[in-house]
């Protein structure tokens, strides 16, 4: 019974497919697919920003939204009819199409990556033997969407937002990369399935994920801060930045398309959850050998989110950074660790099992993250500010 | 060590988003329409009418004297002043506003009618919720809407309007007094009139008033 509880989307769709003559099989399986995805995914970002509203409140003291519904539930409908029945203005000087097709492909891109998830046992819509790769590769479209509504808004402050976006994101695209790489080397494979089933086996009752290694908490921690700034939350929210270039890249947007931006940002985030928890946190592998009885996919979305509220909580207590800090945390702290973190995986392999394996490689990543740390802190060439008119 | 302020944060946002649900004292919000906070007695923000009596059309303490529409730097109010006159809250006669607007789009609130109104007939309100769907009528704010009772004017403003009911008491004392006097003196007048014309005319046409109502005579006498 817990067997046919966990495959029962799957048998859905076996038996959908049933009744589907033969011409239409292939269309139809794609269809059945990819069409959960673009169901739950968004339900799920609904679900996230009164989360998220409720959330920020209840951590400033305050009640969050609580009048649209019984507990402001229906904030996320209220929020959608307002955003469609907008006005949609477009600048008079703006690159029309450009302008159009920057929302457009930002949600392709965020929605394509989900392809390659694997959201339970069987459930993922293709098996790519090079899934991670497909996943950054695409992750990196939004960087050229984020810059197409910057360019094409013809403002100034899209322009900056955008320009910042793009520094930061390719900047954080690396150790997000080079941290993720550990997890593949450990996996010897670039497909998600097959990392993921490489960490659902489990030694007494505590499961083999690459979470519980010096390496894997390691990627796990830089994979996440590359993933906050990948996704322009706080506290790496310099390319929206409200306080100062009020929207950033999409200030020139309006109703739908403002909504857009906003859905990508969410999509993104969640994408990026997702791929952390293929690659560190056992996909939808039990956390514990006594409960694989509870379905996959529910693992997979409680510990989607579980992370979801990591990045509120996140959010809720970091102001925003500096783009001097923010270059300096991500080129000579992120990177370098990201860095030792492989080949202290590599050395992971060699080395013989066992306590000594374990202290060798916490000593070394720990030594250098200090080192890395204290680096940061020196490098304080800003004097402090005199006002030459102010007494 | 690097994120030691970072986790210091994040414990700091975790004991207010669990003790916000704990520690009601902790949420300082007020849910406007069902909650409100108590009114301080030195709230206001829109002038009003007083009137005493239960009558308001009758009990206007405003005699029209457009001192309040003169002064008034947004210049809110209008005022028609009547023809003919009515006797006022102290007794004497005198006019009053036929038509008495304020436009409450344009009122500032800042309490000049009421400073340089001799009549204590303006006073400030604490009423604030006066937003309408009707951008310029609704605004408009009428005489019968404007005029509140001084019973009211205790409520809201209690120290305040006991002091102005002293004052107008007192004026009312002395109105009567007034009065007294001037009747005592035209009697006084129509005696030495009676005793200097003896027997040539009768002293019936000349009547003499009674102290303490309003003659025509007397009345002229005030408003003058």
């Amino acid at each position: 019974m817990p067997e046919m509880i966990d495959q029962i989307f799957v048998l859905l769709k076996q038996w959908i497919m049933g009744y589907v003559p033969s011409g239409l099989q292939p269309l139809c399986s794609a269809i059945l697919s990819v069409l959960p995805i673009l169901v739950v995914f968004p339900l799920l970002f609904a679900i996230t920003t009164v989360l998220e509203r409720k959330g920020l409140g209840r951590m400033q003291n305050r009640y969050g939204p609580n009048r649209a519904g019984p507990w402001g539930i229906l904030q996320p409908a209220a929020d959608g009819i307002k955003s469609l029945t907008k006005e949609d203005i477009v600048p008079r000087s703006a690159d029309h199409l450009v302008h159009l097709l920057a929302p457009i492909l930002i949600v392709i891109a965020s929605f394509l990556v989900y392809s390659v998830v694997p959201v339970g046992r069987n459930m993922v819509v293709v098996d790519l033997n090079a899934g991670v790769l497909f996943f950054f590769a695409i992750g990196s479209m939004v960087e050229l969407a984020v810059f197409m509504a910057g360019w094409s808004s013809r403002s100034k402050y899209s322009l900056l937002g955008a320009m910042r976006a793009i520094a930061q994101m390719i900047s954080y695209e690396m150790p997000m990369v080079l941290s993720g790489v550990v997890a593949i080397m450990a996996a010897g494979s670039l497909s998600t399935v097959t990392i993921v089933n490489m960490q659902a086996g489990y030694t007494g009752i505590w499961p083999h994920w690459y979470l519980f290694t010096p390496w894997g908490i390691t990627g796990y921690i830089l994979f996440m801060i590359a993933a906050t700034a990948e996704s322009n939350r706080c506290p790496f929210d310099m390319p929206e930045g409200e306080s100062e270039i009020i929207a950033g890249y999409f200030i020139e947007y309006s109703g739908f398309k403002f909504a857009l931006f906003f859905v990508a940002e969410y999509l993104g985030m969640m994408a990026s959850s997702a791929m952390a928890i293929t690659l560190f946190l056992g996909g939808w592998a039990a956390p514990f050998s006594f409960l694989t009885w509870i379905p996959s996919w529910f693992w997979f979305f409680a510990k989607l989110i579980l992370m979801l509220m990591v990045f509120i909580w996140i959010r809720g207590t970091l102001p925003r950074l500096r783009m001097d800090q923010l270059m300096n945390f991500g080129w000579k702290f992120m990177l370098p660790l990201s860095l030792i973190n492989i080949v202290s995986a590599g050395l992971w392999h060699y080395l013989p099992s066992g306590f000594t394996r374990w202290s060798v490689i916490s000593l070394l990543l720990l030594l250098s993250c200090f080192l890395l740390s204290r680096n940061l802190r020196r490098n304080k060439w800003f004097q402090e500010r005199t006002y030459r008119f102010a007494s | 060590m690097l994120g030691d302020g970072i986790i210091k944060g994040l414990a700091e946002t975790a004991r207010n988003f669990f003790g916000s649900y704990v520690d009601k004292e902790r949420l300082t919000t007020v849910q406007y329409p069902e909650e409100r906070l108590p009114q301080i007695e030195g709230t206001r923000d829109f002038p009003f009418l007083v009137y005493d009596g239960d009558d308001w059309e009758k009990g206007l303490r405003c005699v029209s004297c457009h001192i309040c529409e003169k002064e008034c730097p947004p210049k809110c109010i209008f005022i028609e002043k009547s023809k003919d006159k009515k006797p006022d809250a102290v007794g004497k006669l005198q006019f009053y506003p036929v038509r008495f607007d304020i436009d409450v789009s344009v009122c500032m609130s800042c309490q000049i009618c009421v400073e340089v109104c001799p009549f204590d007939a303006i006073k400030m309100d604490v009423e604030f919720e006066l937003s309408s769907d009707d951008r310029f009528g609704g605004l408009l704010h009428h005489k019968d809407k404007l005029a509140k009772s001084n019973e009211y004017y205790h409520k809201i403003h209690p120290t305040e309007a006991a002091a102005v009911d002293a004052a107008l008491a007192e004026e009312r004392e002395k109105e009567k007094e007034k009065q007294k006097q001037a009747a005592l003196a035209a009697a006084a007048a129509a005696a030495a009139k009676a005793a200097a014309a003896p027997a040539s005319a009768p002293a019936a046409h000349v009547p003499v008033p009674a102290p303490g109502t309003n003659t025509d005579t007397s009345a002229k006498e005030e408003t003058k």
